[in-house]
């Protein structure tokens, strides 16, 4: 009887693992699902399905809200956010994406040279880096140099991530050499190394900084060290050549530039086309 | 029973989902190989990145299974000394690391032994740290990798027979000795391929090893994490994190091949 009560709970307990390692490889839930937009109006219902920067995840949270609001009859898949490198790679790989916004150029270039995004690419956004330290910044840190000290515990995205690169330029126009303690594969992954205490430091965007500012405190690095403004991350946006819903990716696309979404960006810190 | 289920061969209703199965596995391996880019191949596993994540996963996964080796066969030991009940309760304890997603138990480490966790601050008021460091790999992968041990290592002591074990008592030989002399060389070979499995589950570790110990070159970046890392379009090509696959492909052969030698049957 006890040996029968053991199995029981064995095979229950593998289940629910089984359960669990498939509810982990779906990528989206399998929630409400919008009737299709056949026949129904010119642009505004559909579902869209958006692949984000890392960085954009509180705009692009408040955009699609606005944007649905707008447009009632548009769902949109919970956006998926992370670095730009992973994106393009799981682009690349043929995930089906109607919109994807990179946090660079550089990988947003990859997907045009693979001919999977042969559209227009407008950039809606710029960002600048700022470096983030724990809250009262306990190590009295000011400038990149000080980051480069070993017993600082720095991290940064990896090379080829766009905050990576942009911050190994930063450091490199400082003339700075620090090995970080750790290469994350997105900007949110380096705050949270520094939001946790794991880490003293990270080079992250402003707006990630403005962001979380009731849990991380940053500065600029001055300008006797180098000049932020000379690093600028440029933010394009695209309807991928596979999209199923083409009218209402530009749809989106054209409200993430149009007045509205350009605000809510402002108001986060990018940098928009206004100003 | 077990040459008559032999003799009969396998049953028929079985074949396709078998065949199935088999091209489920071994498919998206010759897929892997097909991709590889055979011209760069050389020069991108013995690039130095490639060297030294693989040298450093060698290392660490070592080092975890001796922690393993150390910790777990007595634990395993003691598991099999106990009543059903008992023994019942450790071995559901043991197992559930085994079942939780292995980014669940680095989360749990970081708040364990990182900066702010429980022992972790303690750590830190003396100067050491954990998180970042190769050490935070070896913790990783030790935390992953002891389940395995410690179920294969007790089921093969509790395999053993129970009148070899009370003769040794009898002839007088301390528990110890009992251990030495009679549960090491029969349940051996059955220890030897768990620790070879051991070996391959520390190796192949990968999420704990990311959220607790970092991703840094030659300190925390082991052939995983360097093969996401590429893979995902940073650090170098995605031919080298395809390469740096086939050399862990190759690893697991040797592993396999290494567990079956141990493993011999003539442990009955």
């Amino acid at each position: 009887m006890r040996a029968r009560t053991t199995a029981v709970l064995a095979v229950a307990a593998l289940v629910a693992a089984a359960a669990l390692a498939l509810s982990g490889c779906s990528a989206s839930p399998a929630g409400t699902s919008t009737p299709s937009a056949a026949d129904s109006g010119p642009t505004t219902s559909g579902r869209l399905t958006v692949y984000a920067a890392a960085s954009l995840q509180t705009a692009f949270d408040e955009i699609a809200a606005a944007f649905t609001a707008a447009n009632p009859d548009v769902t949109i898949d919970p956006i998926d956010y992370d670095g730009s490198s992973t994106l393009v790679t799981q682009i690349e790989g043929g995930a089906e994406v109607d919109v994807f916004a990179s946090a660079d150029q550089a990988n947003m270039q990859k997907l045009v040279d693979a001919k999977l995004a042969t559209g227009e690419t407008p950039v809606f956004a710029t960002n600048t880096l700022v470096v983030v330290v724990g809250k009262g910044n306990p190590l009295h840190l000011s400038s990149l140099k000080d980051l480069a000290d070993p017993s600082v515990q720095t991290v940064l995205c990896a090379a080829g991530v766009p905050c990576g690169t942009a911050a190994h330029r930063l450091l490199d126009l400082a003339g700075v050499t620090l090995t970080p303690v750790s290469e994350e594969q997105n900007v949110t992954a380096v705050l949270t190394k520094v939001e946790s205490g794991e880490a003293d430091a990270g080079i992250v965007y402003s707006t990630d900084a403005k962001d979380a500012a009731d849990k991380v405190d940053s500065f600029v690095p001055p300008a006797s060290e180098v000049d932020v403004g000379k690093v600028v991350n440029q933010y394009p946006i695209t309807v991928l050549d596979g999209a199923k819903h083409r009218d209402v990716a530009q749809a989106f696309i054209d409200f993430v530039t149009g007045s509205q979404g350009q605000s809510i960006l402002a108001d986060l810190g990018f940098g928009t086309r206004s100003n | 029973m077990n040459s008559h289920r032999y003799r009969q061969g396998p049953p028929v209703w079985a074949a396709v989902p078998a065949v199935v199965a088999l091209a489920f596995l071994v498919l998206p391996l010759l897929a892997l190989a097909g991709r590889a880019d055979w011209t760069t191949f050389w020069s991108d596993i013995s690039s130095q990145e490639s060297l030294q994540s693989l040298w450093l996963s060698i290392w660490t996964a070592a080092l975890s299974t001796i922690v393993c080796a150390v910790l777990g066969l007595p634990l395993a030991v003691f598991i099999a000394g106990l009543g059903p009940r008992w023994a019942a309760v450790l071995r559901a304890v043991t197992t559930i690391p085994l079942l939780l997603p292995p980014m669940v138990g680095g989360v749990a480490l970081l708040y364990l032994l990182g900066r702010n966790g429980w022992l972790g601050r303690s750590f830190e008021a003396w100067g050491w740290q954990i998180p970042f460091t190769s050490g935070a790999v070896v913790v990783a992968e030790s935390f992953v990798a002891l389940p395995f041990l410690v179920i294969a290592a007790e089921s093969a002591i509790r395999a053993l027979d129970r009148e070899l074990l009370d003769a040794a008592a009898t002839m007088g030989a301390s528990s110890w000795q009992t251990f030495r002399s009679v549960t090491v060389p029969i349940a051996g070979p059955a220890i030897a391929a768990g620790l070879t499995l051991t070996f391959a589950r520390a190796m192949g570790e990968f999420g704990a090893t990311a959220l607790f110990a970092g991703n840094a070159q030659g300190v925390t970046r082991t052939m995983p994490l360097a093969i996401y890392t590429a893979f995902n379009g940073a650090g170098t090509t995605q031919a080298a994190a395809i390469a740096m696959s086939l050399v862990l492909f190759v690893v697991a052969l040797a592993v396999l091949v290494a567990a079956r030698a141990w493993r011999v049957d003539s442990v009955h």
